[in-house]
């Protein structure tokens, strides 16, 4: 697993306080894993500051489930 | 009850008559308290005169960089602010067939983006805390109205309307959002009245006095404390019943 996977899921798992085994890249944030609006946006917020990347808010938008924030992060730091 | 011990509150505008009463209790009960004001000399005699657990915050509300910086400061200087009383305020009356935009704007600005800028700084540090208490300081004229008092009845109605939205937005953080609306309180401001004037007041008050400080003081207290974490979205009109809304 990359280093980015592995640290998008630590924040993932900090933040919405789930098991580590429920954070797989097909996880969705709201539907698996119970976060609510607000912390799709703290998520985000997390991301861009753990990565030093901006997330614009249609980008944000399409980004539901873990799978999806890794390989946003991966193609904006490439 | 109303035991704010360890808890860090910013009060904006605190060298002003409400500001001051509102930080000295928010201190006596408990609380460590950042002073912000323009005027240094005062902020520094408050602090001095508070002791412990004050210090100050200068800056101008009407420049946009430095209530970011502001925010950005309180929060690293006092270690994360639970407790947010935007009380800063201006006013430029006028009839509004005669108000500038220069009126308007200066009022709008520091009234109400400033406390929208402020706020949103220190925000997202509360909710990620999952304790917050936000208290906007607006006024009765927010709700009845006040002929030469456009711009500003509009700042204070803005101000309602802004914490009723943050409110729903972020009460499942345990963040709270609330309004305090005083009436008529005894101030320089209303020092400058004469007779006439404070009669026709009073006759309008079914208390026939006008408010302290110390009656918005105590408002703000509550709406601080952890017994009030189940009350947000609220404004909370202490007007001696001058308006029952």
């Amino acid at each position: 697993m990359s280093d980015i996977a592995e640290r998008v899921k630590k924040i993932v798992i900090d933040h919405l306080g789930v098991d580590a085994d429920k954070v797989v890249e097909g996880a969705s944030f709201i539907d698996d894993l119970g976060a609510d609006s607000l912390d799709t946006v703290e998520l985000v917020m997390a991301f861009e500051e753990e990565f030093g990347v901006e997330i614009p808010d249609d980008a944000a938008d399409s980004i539901l489930t873990v799978g999806d924030a890794i390989k946003f992060i991966e193609k904006a730091q490439a | 009850m109303f035991d704010l011990t360890g808890r860090k509150a910013l009060v904006t505008g605190a060298t002003g008559g409400l500001g001051e009463e509102i930080a000295r209790l928010l201190h006596k009960q408990g609380a460590t308290v950042g002073l912000h004001g323009t005027r240094v000399e005062k902020l520094e005699a408050l602090a001095s005169e508070l002791g412990d657990r004050a210090t100050i915050f200068p800056a101008n509300l009407s420049d946009r960089a430095d209530v970011k910086a502001l925010g950005e400061k309180a929060e690293a200087d006092l270690g994360g602010v639970d407790i947010l009383v935007n009380n800063a305020g201006i006013t430029k009356d006028g009839l509004f067939v005669r108000m500038s935009d220069e009126d308007w704007d200066n009022v709008l600005e520091v009234n109400l983006t400033s406390m929208f800028r402020l706020t949103r700084e220190l925000t997202h540090p509360m909710m990620r805390r999952r304790f917050g208490r936000i208290i906007n300081i607006t006024s009765v004229v927010a709700v009845t109205g006040n002929p030469g008092q456009a711009n500003y009845c509009a700042s204070k109605a803005g101000m309602i309307g802004f914490s009723k939205s943050l409110a729903q937005e972020i009460a499942t953080r345990n963040v709270t959002v609330n309004c305090i609306a005083p009436g008529f309180i005894e101030s320089a401001m209303t020092g400058k009245l004469n007779e006439k004037q404070k009669e026709a007041i009073l006759g309008a008050i079914p208390m026939k006095r006008m408010g302290a400080g110390a009656d918005i003081a105590a408002a703000a207290l509550y709406l601080a404390s952890n017994e009030a974490g189940y009350v947000t979205g609220q404004t909370l009109h202490v007007n001696g019943g001058m308006a029952m809304i």
